[in-house]
């Protein structure tokens, strides 16, 4: 099949500008600037069905709507933090098809009557956002960036910004924040960004491979867009395949795909031919999977993944293969969420401090059994009290990873030892 | 006088003009890598002159530095290589990796060469995972990534960069 957003796997230096054109690019751009009404536009991506790629699924056409259009100047935000671990999607778009990304920035801008919009990229991102400056200078040449672009009076700038290595500023307003100079804390919500967002301004944050679809929508109208995939999570999407698998790497299938078709027939099936275990679909965030037949066989989308135990999140398939211990799994993942805790609200700063040393006192200090119970205990204790959804994500796998692997938690004398890795 | 200023003039300008007039803060954290080109750390001077140029406190500039992981105000090696052993990662190896690259240079995880050049250091996830093992560097000019590595070909680029 086609790709529809991996193109440069299709089409050689399509990240060049003359190249993007000459396969249709900014055709889409060119038409709802000439052609649409901004609420036209809002419409057809409304009735696509496109939900955001971000991790939540919440429709983009209907965050489109809700810009309030009483209030200016208006931005865009395109979330490039891709910091959850397993996820590596937008990275590849940004660095094989950036224009059908920026392209989709530019129409949503339109839509919502925005001027000005910024890329929010992790600090990692460091060279790329040197080559995306680039092409957003090929952009401002060819007059599709600037002043009264088409001859009309719509007018646009992208910029480039990098943040600084810190995992919470992916959620969409500790990224507002962070892009206004603070520190990247999370704000009590309501309001929301479509009201009050940056600089307390209308804003619309969407993540870099929503906006990679809006192109493609408006070129091939809504009812082609929701052909694909099934019918409450339409269109194509990028899995992040990682882990135990022979050939982990990004993945552009319908939604609806199955586990088992994402892993065995895309990603060559598990190293060392080696039985599957255990599947986390949404990053270091997710109720880990027990990798059976059922689960196996149950099409990804955004509410099928949740028959089994867990939630699609931005579908990054992270694989664990029979010899992989689940103590010594929810130690890398409390290592990740300690780390990343912003420390705004107690029971997330507390809470995965202390989950942390229990469970690094179980795998690696010898402590029994009843450090395991506490760790459960205190995981419970934070459920529901967190400000933001990374408190929520931290003690997923501390849940599911004691309830649904009992075996892996039992009494040792030894230390964990590390998985097989080659 | 501000030294930064002076030093780094069309630079800072440029940086200013993506963000409205009057959110000038918005360009703390462009300015705070420019500021660490040169040593690989923001002195107590740079968070001053910097909070000077936007009109901040040099106190709001210095809790910046603190709250993200790439900014540092302290000198340690003026390289850093910062290995991925985050959990896709480590499932492919990323552990015994970092391991290897600590070994051949006498050091612990998190610590610098005895001639302050290199500081190795484990990492979260850089959007990488699919090319376990692998790194980035760290120095003043900016960061690179390095993919799909083994002991010895990291073992050459650090003595490159050393
Ligand atoms: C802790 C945390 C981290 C997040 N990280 C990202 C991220 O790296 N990229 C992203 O697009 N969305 C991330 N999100 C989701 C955003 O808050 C937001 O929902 C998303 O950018 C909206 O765009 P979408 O509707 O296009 O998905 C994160 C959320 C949370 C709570
Ligand atoms: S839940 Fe954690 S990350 Fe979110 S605001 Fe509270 S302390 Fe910060
Ligand atoms: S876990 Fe290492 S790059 Fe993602």
């Amino acid at each position: 099949m086609e790709h529809i957003l991996l193109r440069h796997r299709d089409i050689p230096n399509i990240n060049q500008l003359d190249v993007y054109m000459q396969h249709g690019g900014f055709e889409a751009f060119k038409k709802v600037v000439t052609t649409m009404k901004p609420e036209e536009v809002v419409e057809e991506v409304f009735k696509s069905g496109l939900r955001g790629r971000g991790g939540a699924g919440f429709p983009t056409g209907l965050k489109w709507r809700f810009i309030d259009k009483n209030n200016s100047p208006r931005y865009v935000v395109a979330n490039a933090d891709e910091s959850e671990p397993g996820t590596f999607k937008d990275r590849e778009i940004m660095e094989g098809n950036p224009f059908q990304f920026f392209e989709g920035v530019m129409i949503c801008a339109y839509a919502v009557g925005a001027n000005a919009a910024y890329n929010y990229m992790r600090g990692e991102f460091w060279e790329l956002a040197y080559v995306l400056d680039a092409r957003i200078a090929d952009m401002e040449k060819a007059g599709l960036l600037g002043e009264n672009l088409f001859g009309t009076d719509f007018s646009l700038r992208i910029y480039n910004h990098l943040g600084a290595g810190a995992y919470i500023c992916g959620e969409e307003t500790a990224l507002l924040e962070s892009l206004e100079g603070k520190l990247g804390q999370p704000r009590l919500r309501p309001p929301f960004p479509p009201s009050f967002g940056l600089y307390g301004k209308p804003t619309i944050v969407n993540n870099v491979e929503t906006l990679a679809n809006v192109p493609k929508i408006i070129e091939n109208g809504w009812e082609w867009y929701k052909s694909i995939g099934t019918d409450k999570s339409p269109g194509p999407k990028i899995f992040s395949l990682s882990g135990n698998v022979e050939k982990p790497g990004n993945y552009e299938l319908p939604l609806g795909s199955t586990f088992r078709e994402l892993i065995y027939e895309h990603g060559g099936g598990i190293t060392g031919g080696r039985a599957i275990k255990a599947i986390m679909p949404a990053g270091a965030s997710s109720a880990i999977i027990v990798a059976n037949d059922k689960a196996l066989d149950t099409p990804m989308d955004y509410e099928q993944v949740q028959n089994v135990g867990s939630l699609l999140g931005s579908a990054s398939i992270i694989v664990m293969d029979e010899t992989v211990s689940m103590d010594w799994l929810v130690q890398k993942t409390l290592h990740f969420f300690e780390h990343e805790s912003c420390g705004k609200c107690t029971p997330c700063r507390e809470g995965t401090y202390w989950m942390t040393h229990l469970v690094d006192d179980f795998v690696d200090g010898g402590a029994g059994v009843e450090k395991v119970e506490l760790l459960y205990d205190v995981a419970r204790q934070i459920e529901g009290k967190c400000l933001c959804a990374l408190g929520e994500f931290s003690i997923q796998a501390v849940l599911t990873g004691i309830e649904r692997f009992p075996d892996d938690w039992k009494e040792k004398t030894l230390k964990s030892e590390a998985p097989v890795t080659a | 006088m501000n030294t930064f200023l002076d030093k780094y003039n069309d630079e800072i300008q440029s940086i200013l003009a993506k963000y409205p007039e009057d959110q000038k803060r918005s360009a703390v954290m462009p300015l705070l890598y420019l500021a660490q080109r040169e040593k690989m750390y923001v002195s107590e001077k740079d968070m001053g002159e910097i909070g000077e140029v936007l009109g901040l406190d040099s106190t709001e500039v210095g809790s910046i530095v603190g709250f993200y992981t790439l900014y540092y105000d302290k000198a340690d090696g003026r390289t850093r290589i910062q290995v991925c052993t985050d959990l896709p990662c480590a499932l492919r190896g990323a552990d015994a990796f970092a391991a290897g690259i600590c070994e051949r240079l006498g050091i612990k995880l998190g610590e610098t060469t005895p001639d302050g050049k290199v500081t190795v250091e484990g990492v979260m996830c850089l959007a990488a995972c699919d090319k376990a093992p692998m790194f980035q560097v760290q120095n003043g000019d900016g960061l690179s990534y390095h993919e799909n590595q083994t002991v010895e070909s990291a073992m050459e680029l650090i003595e490159k960069l050393k």
